[in-house]
């Protein structure tokens, strides 16, 4: 049986690590990603996903630097995303040891370049970050542009969307409760989980570990965080002794999940 | 000592396998001529993508044959994902195709199940069925990292050292004599792929 996975997200602006809160990014985490990653890796997590929230397009040739560094110390998947809108680009990431490419705004403005990146690199290389916002009326709408530029698609429509464009895979994340602590947007989770049949990571609001367990019974095959994990020494592995008690099927490491009292 | 050849034959990112036998401590190389199998006392056939363009690839550069050698004479050589197919006898994926033919297995498409995702993605679960030294501090039921929708379906049950359930039971490592195959990606599966390919560098 295929276990749960436990996500953890790096944001990176001009190659340093950022805590997200809807989107901006003023807090410098981590000075160099890869103290991030070789923590990560001692604590079990299950994948990574780095991505680049720099404002401008130039800061891409830096970001595939970044991606290679961190690939090396990376011995578990590892998803990378920003400012990928062109095959050159999105080849160099790949060999630059990247496992999978996160396309957000692609899917809207270079459809093209979607479907052909995931016909020669295969579906299981594409995944989808959909975001979404909520307008006055509390109705979710999806946004591209890192968050900034609303499609008049549902979470559901916008879903089967980049699924017939090739993704195999969707990364949901919230603008509203990026950093805002209340756990994940549940109702647009289910709402994509019902729509199509390909793995979806939530994230976006992570504050407890019963957030995570949240995500899972909403039907997230994946569970996404990033600032959380940051700021707690041991993260992962409690956040994942936390589901193994809860009943949740999660990898377990070397001697990680001696069952413990997590904070919950 | 000479080197662990990592062959390079266009099918996907080698970096990832390199990558891990660096953090082992093993040295490792790219092996991108036939010539150059023979200088190795051990070689990993990796890749990811579709069978018969790596059967081509293979075959073009004389590789198979000089791979073909190299088991003859008893050197290790271990199939990762892609390579793990390879290393069979026939595969159906889009046709027939012809194998390098080391392990008697058939490889197939995941039969359709309610419910079941195909590419079988994510982490699962290796259970032991017949001990081996590949798997020398592994535990039965560790996890490691798989991606594909193609299985290998062994003849010989006893080539199927460790076995997966994903709809259905598979081989997800094979062994025999000196030629072993892993269908998940040890060097994307943490301490436990870490441990595999250390076996595998150290297999007398």
């Amino acid at each position: 049986m295929l276990k749960k996975r436990l996500v953890a997200v790096l944001i990176l602006r001009d190659g340093q690590v950022v805590q997200s809160i809807k989107f901006k990014h003023t807090n410098v985490i981590h000075a160099d990603p890869v103290h991030a990653m070789e923590a990560f890796n001692k604590w079990s997590v299950d994948e990574i996903v780095l991505l680049n929230v720099s404002r401008e397009e130039e800061s891409r040739a830096a970001f595939a630097e970044a991606v290679e560094r961190v690939s090396k110390h990376c011995f578990v998947p590892l998803a990378v995303g920003g400012w990928i809108t062109e095959a050159d680009y999105a080849r160099e990431l790949l060999t630059k040891g990247a496992d999978k490419l996160v396309l957000n705004t692609a899917f809207a403005d270079h459809p093209g370049f979607v479907e052909a990146a995931s016909k020669r690199f295969g579906k299981q290389c594409i995944v989808a970050s959909i975001d979404v916002k909520r307008d006055d009326a509390g109705v979710a709408q999806v946004a591209v542009d890192r968050g900034r530029r609303l499609l008049e698609e549902t979470p559901a429509a916008w879903a089967q969307q980049v699924r017939a464009l090739g993704a195999g895979e969707i990364l949901f994340n919230s603008v509203d409760h990026d950093g805002a602590r209340k756990g994940y947007d549940l109702e647009s989770v289910k709402a994509i989980v019902e729509a199509v049949d390909l793995p979806v990571i939530a994230f976006g609001g992570v504050f407890t570990w019963s957030h995570l367990l949240a995500g899972i019974k909403a039907g997230a095959e994946a569970v996404a965080a990033a600032n959380i994990f940051h700021y707690t020494e041991q993260a992962t592995r409690k956040a994942k002794t936390f589901l193994a008690n809860a009943g949740v099927p999660v990898r377990s490491e070397g001697q990680s999940l001696a069952p413990v009292r997590a904070a919950g | 000592m000479p080197p662990l050849g990592v062959i390079d034959y266009g099918m996907g990112n080698l970096r990832s396998v390199l990558n891990a036998f660096e953090e082992i401590g093993h040295e490792a190389e790219l092996v991108t001529e036939a010539d150059a199998v023979a200088g190795c006392d051990r070689v990993v056939i990796p890749g990811v993508g579709a069978f018969s363009q790596a059967m081509a690839n293979l075959r073009r550069s004389a590789m198979d044959e000089a791979l073909d050698r190299h088991v003859a004479a008893g050197k290790p050589l271990l199939g990762i994902c892609l390579g793990m197919q390879l290393i069979c006898r026939e595969s159906g994926e889009d046709g027939t195709h012809e194998g390098l033919g080391w392990i008697d297995a058939q490889v197939r498409h995941f039969p359709p199940a309610e419910g079941l995702k195909v590419p079988h993605m994510g982490w699962n679960a290796i259970e032991i069925v017949h001990d081996n030294l590949l798997l020398r501090d592994v535990a039965s039921g560790a996890d490691v990292y798989f991606v594909h929708s193609y299985y290998v379906d062994c003849t010989e049950q006893t080539d199927a050292v460790c076995d997966t359930e994903h709809g259905i039971r598979f081989a997800s490592v094979v062994a025999r004599e000196n030629v072993f195959g892993m269908q998940f990606h040890p060097e994307k599966s943490q301490s436990v792929g870490m441990q595999l390919l250390r076996n595998f560098a150290t297999l007398q």
